[in-house]
């Protein structure tokens, strides 16, 4: 009953804040305007916002915020740690860098999915090398190694990034860097389709892997001899929750710790069953982000502070908190052995 | 191969990667279906790589594992959850996860992906945790727990998977006497029952009281096997354990005792052992 209630509880705040998201902006609208511009009825401007505008974003932060959420708790399950997440493991930082690529070198005019597709690329090399790197010690990955891995390949993508749109034309400079920062602000319902095509499918078949995650939890020899075919899970998963996350960040660019966030207070909420996390993880996301992006557009209106700040500022504490925590039980633990 | 064997190992050789020595040295040995069955030797002596060589999860050099008659490579992993419950040296949990929730993770090869618990799977559930009495502890999160409850918990989750063979790598290392004496009886009456034991232990003298046969490693190879009686000499002790030891029959239980002595009674083996 418990999940079943916070489920309900969150789909309510998804479509509440969805709501607010269209209603609020440089020009406020009512709940009765929404409504009406949305039956395509109503002055002619307030649809043109509501439709056109608002509402393709509003859903964006739904899918990007969901999928990022979806992707952090994956990997959090996957390298059996609550830090890991899209954006510190570099693999935002990869999916950019792919997606710049493809802008640079003006993929994206001719082929509309090359830029979801350069984005993958990017991921899935971003998470080979920080599993390359990471994984060095004898049991599994250390939490310390992982982090400064997850730095260092994201260093490794800005430098590539920085190249990149050196020998670039001003124009290319000017939307590449913006979109770098993380925006919601150029959604229409055409991206919409492409992330709505890419998350939705993925996001079904992660959660149908949320018992063998369940088990990675307690260990891959555990998991192994409880019946999980470990090495194909772990393949499977990784490739979903990096398109996943390439997704977001060809749509949105790169918006970090959302996956950090959105996980941790679920877990606090409902525990830490995949079948359940997975679910409630996106929608809290949806949630999540759909009102930072809501904050991103008002605390300074009429200017727009990029989302990743917002988040950042909410992330980084909580970041801290858990280093902390992760850092002293592994300690009392080594003392302990 | 007879119907009556659970697990046979044959010339087994496994080498880890850069290890200077094999770490099992053609390791014959069979567990008849049924009996309890316990490895004993030095830290080291490759008692773990030979569980894990036994269910398929390290590659092997040379040599053949079979479990029920089986090459053990043939058995898909799900099939043999459904036979095998192993409960490893040691596990940490990632996140908070509570007792029911670890126990219930022994019904995983029973389920489909998105398939809720049947009554069935409730019912090996309740029953696992009933035999190892951590029903009032069903909702604690396992970092709240002692070392001795966290053991039951992992034994209840290998019982829920309602395998014909118990296989567990020093299960009561960290258990008081009652806990050990409680899991010790509790394999012996599965064993009884007809489920086959397999036990990595230190305690020799539990070993001898509770087993029905014994292997004794030393260093990858197999240093004797067979019935307590015949296994626990003290001259193959002392050689595989270097250490000075004095072998007993307590007249009152007819049990075989097992006494390290001190190095000092002992000139051969050194200095002060205090």
């Amino acid at each position: 009953m418990k999940p079943l209630a916070s489920a309900a509880l969150l789909g309510l705040a998804v479509v509440l804040i969805f709501l607010l998201s269209i209603r609020l902006g440089s020009v406020d609208l009512t709940t009765g305007e929404v409504f009406a511009a949305l039956r395509g009825e109503g002055d002619l401007n307030v649809r043109r916002i509501v439709v056109d505008l608002r509402a393709p974003r509003a859903v964006m932060a739904i899918l990007v915020g969901g999928g990022l959420s979806l992707a952090g708790a994956v990997f959090q399950a996957l390298l059996r740690n609550p830090l890991a997440e899209p954006y510190i493991l570099g693999i935002s930082g990869g999916a950019a860098t792919g997606a710049v690529l493809a802008l640079a070198m003006g993929l994206t005019a001719s082929l509309a999915w090359a830029l979801p597709a350069a984005a993958f690329a990017g991921a899935l090399l971003a998470i080979v090398l920080v599993l390359r790197v990471a994984a060095t010690a004898d049991h599994g990955v250390d939490v310390r190694v992982l982090l400064l891995a997850g730095v260092v390949v994201g260093a490794f993508f800005t430098a590539c990034m920085s190249f990149v749109l050196s020998i670039s034309d001003a124009r290319t400079v000017r939307s590449t860097v913006l979109w770098m920062m993380g925006s919601l602000a150029g959604s229409d319902w055409r991206t919409v389709l492409m992330v709505t095509l890419y998350t939705l499918p993925t996001g079904v078949a992660l959660v149908g892997l949320a018992r063998p995650l369940n088990l990675l939890a307690i260990g891959e020899e555990t998991a192994g001899y409880l019946g999980a075919n470990v090495e194909r899970v772990k393949r499977v998963a990784y490739v979903l929750a990096s398109l996943l996350t390439a997704a977001g960040v060809a749509a949105t660019g790169v918006i970090g710790f959302v996956g950090l966030i959105v996980p941790h207070g679920v877990r606090l909420l409902v525990g830490a069953d995949y079948r359940v996390l997975l679910p409630l993880s996106f929608l809290a996301g949806a949630a999540f982000l759909t009102l930072a992006d809501i904050v991103a557009r008002t605390i300074l209106s009429p200017a727009e502070v990029p989302i990743g700040v917002i988040t950042a500022f909410v992330g980084v504490p909580l970041f801290l908190l858990l280093l902390r925590r992760s850092l002293g039980t592994r300690l009392a633990a080594g003392a302990e052995s | 191969m007879s119907e009556s064997t659970a697990l046979e190992a044959t010339e087994l050789t496994v080498q880890y990667p850069n290890a200077p020595a094999p770490a099992l040295d053609s390791v014959s040995m069979v567990v008849p279906r049924g009996s309890f069955y316990a490895v004993l030797g030095p830290n080291g002596s490759g008692k773990s790589t030979l569980l894990r060589a036994l269910l398929g999860m390290v590659p092997l050099v040379s040599g053949r594992a079979h479990l029920f008659g089986r090459p053990v490579s043939e058995w898909d992993r799900r099939a043999l959850a459904r036979e095998a419950g192993v409960v490893t040296q040691s596990e940490s949990v990632a996140f908070p996860i509570t007792v029911r929730e670890i126990v219930a993770m022994g019904r995983y090869p029973y389920l489909g992906a998105l398939q809720s618990e049947t009554p069935t799977d409730r019912e090996a559930i309740t029953e696992a945790m009933r035999i190892c009495d951590i029903e009032p502890l069903a909702h604690r999160f396992l970092s709240t727990l002692s070392g001795g409850e966290v053991q039951r918990t992992r034994v209840a989750r290998a019982l829920a998977q309602e395998p014909s063979i118990l296989v567990l790598d020093e299960p009561t290392a960290s258990l008081d006497v009652r806990h050990e004496m409680e899991v010790l009886e509790l394999l012996r009456a599965s064993a009884d029952r007809g489920m086959t034991i397999f036990l990595i232990t230190h305690h020799l003298d539990l070993a001898a009281r509770f087993a029905d046969r014994l292997l004794l490693l030393d260093r990858g190879r197999v240093a004797a096997q067979g019935a307590p009686r015949e296994v626990l000499q003290e001259e193959t002790l002392q050689r595989v354990y270097g250490w000075p030891i004095s072998v007993s029959d307590d007249p009152a239980t007819g049990l075989r005792h097992v006494t390290p002595l001190s190095t000092a009674s002992h000139p051969n083996h050194g200095a002060s052992g205090r």
